[in-house]
């Protein structure tokens, strides 16, 4: 009976006090190494949302927290805490915020795979840059969007899809980090305010033909949204209409009178239709 | 010193200790996705299993024999690594700064790895001494650093891949996981 208390008081004995001493050490190591963090870069982290998801191109909210205290981030950096994150920041670094635009990211191209033509059977890897670099890609039109899907792989929030080989954005879950504007090698994609729902849903500054025998809803340049266009929100260069989204005012006009169904509104579900003419 | 090239080679090649020997699965997968964070991971694997073998070879050697407590091993080695890592995270931090920024997040996470345990376990199987133990940890983990870097090569062609949707992510990472440890198995009696 005793051997077997011994047996077990021992090792027990022996193992707490291995365990008293380490943690001894390391409690005095930690105040002997101290090392002095800004205690606004802990206020900071605690406001912000915590998710670590990397949007604002720093490996963690760690990252980001540290950046802000020490003032080269701006308080509204992280994009996905939106408001409420920009103000408990602002309110942390002790400066006040004026309103925020919330901004959306929005392709510009129709071009579904039903609306054009292959020029080429690419086989190569699937990957927007990689065909990109092969005669500006397979599409027929050299402005538009390959639909390979480098800024779905690039969207941390699963807020992009492909329809019929022309990328959508999700805008409910968009939060607006903009990696897939930097992801697109066409360059489609842009930051726009939220809540404007007209889109010249086309980047080709080609002449009117060219575009129509490239695709069925490219905007050839006639201008004729221009015109209509009460809030005179809508210019034209180089063959191509542009939506002032500060200036519009949602009336819908445009996409009334566009010939090609180039304006698009953005809110409502895609058409799939197929090609009129053969080329 | 013929001895020493045969741990350090077997523990390397034959007896890798994530394609044969199937330890550190966890961050094999976690942090293969790209070369850069697979070598930064290695290289804090290297650093943490030289010190942990070295710590715990001289706790079993020195402590746990005298006392005729071998059959506690793990647990003490558990405990000795754990405080071991966090002191050379606390250390680091005051008198290093780059180091400590250079192996980041993943210092805290190896604390509690398979492989870290496993190189002072087998260690002390296989019967080595403490300058012999040092050496084999060390060897693991270069073995380990091996296979992470090679795989996330492997990881980045497959991004690039057309892979079926049902094997998308994480079945094509096991499938080729498993192709490069076969590949592994070439090296079975090298030193036979």
């Amino acid at each position: 009976m005793n051997d077997l208390l011994a047996s077990m008081v021992f090792p027990v004995a022996v193992f707490g006090g291995m365990s008293l001493v380490f943690g001894v050490l390391l409690a005095y190591a930690a105040k002997v190494f101290e090392v002095k963090t800004d205690p606004k870069i802990t206020e900071v982290r605690a406001a912000l949302p915590g998710t670590n998801c990397g949007a604002c191109g720093f490996a963690g909210c760690d990252g980001m927290a540290v950046s802000i205290a020490s003032g080269r981030s701006k308080p509204d950096a992280c994009p996905v805490g939106g408001e409420a994150t920009a103000k408990a920041v602002a309110e942390v670094m002790g400066v006040v915020m004026t309103n925020t635009v919330s901004y959306v990211a929005r392709v510009a191209c129709g071009g579904l795979t039903s609306c054009t033509t292959q020029k080429y059977a690419y086989e190569g890897m699937k990957s927007c840059t990689a065909a990109a670099a092969l005669h500006n890609g397979p599409k027929s039109c050299p402005f538009g969007c390959l639909g390979f899907g480098d800024c779905v792989s690039a969207c941390p929030f699963g807020a992009i899809t492909i329809i019929d080989g022309v990328a959508k954005i999700v805008e409910a879950n968009c939060k607006s980090c903009e990696r897939c504007v930097a992801a697109c090698p066409k360059k489609l994609i842009s930051m726009v305010p939220r809540g404007k729902n007209y889109l010249v849903n086309c980047r080709s500054t080609q002449k009117g033909p060219v575009v129509k025998k490239n695709c069925d809803v490219g905007c050839i340049g006639c201008g004729k949204c221009v015109k209509v266009c009460p809030a005179t929100a809508i210019t034209l260069a180089n063959n191509l209409a542009k939506i002032d989204p500060l200036l519009c005012t949602n009336c819908g006009e445009c996409i009334k009178v566009c010939p090609t169904n180039a304006i698009v509104d953005v809110t409502a579900p895609v058409v799939l239709w197929k090609r009129a003419t053969t080329v | 010193m013929n001895t020493y090239f045969l741990i350090i080679m077997s523990a390397i090649l034959v007896d890798n200790f994530v394609l044969s020997k199937f330890l550190g699965i966890c961050p094999f997968l976690g942090v293969s996705k790209k070369l850069e964070t697979a070598a930064g991971m290695g290289g804090a694997v290297i650093f943490v299993m030289t010190l942990a073998s070295l710590a715990t070879a001289v706790l079993y050697q020195f402590v746990l024999v005298p006392l005729g407590m071998e059959y506690l091993q793990t647990l003490g080695f558990i405990l000795v690594i754990a405080a071991l890592v966090q002191f050379v995270e606390i250390v680091l931090k005051k008198m290093v700064p780059p180091l400590y920024q250079a192996l980041g997040i993943y210092l805290p996470l190896i604390t509690t790895n398979c492989a870290v345990l496993g190189a002072a376990l087998l260690a002390v199987s296989n019967e080595y001494d403490v300058l012999k133990s040092t050496v084999y940890g060390f060897a693991a983990g270069v073995g380990f650093t091996l296979a992470l870097v090679l795989f996330s090569g492997v990881r980045e062609k497959i991004e690039m891949a057309d892979v079926p949707d049902a094997l998308k992510g994480i079945p094509a990472a096991l499938i080729a996981a498993a192709l490069v440890s076969m590949s592994f198995f070439g090296f079975q009696g090298l030193f036979a």
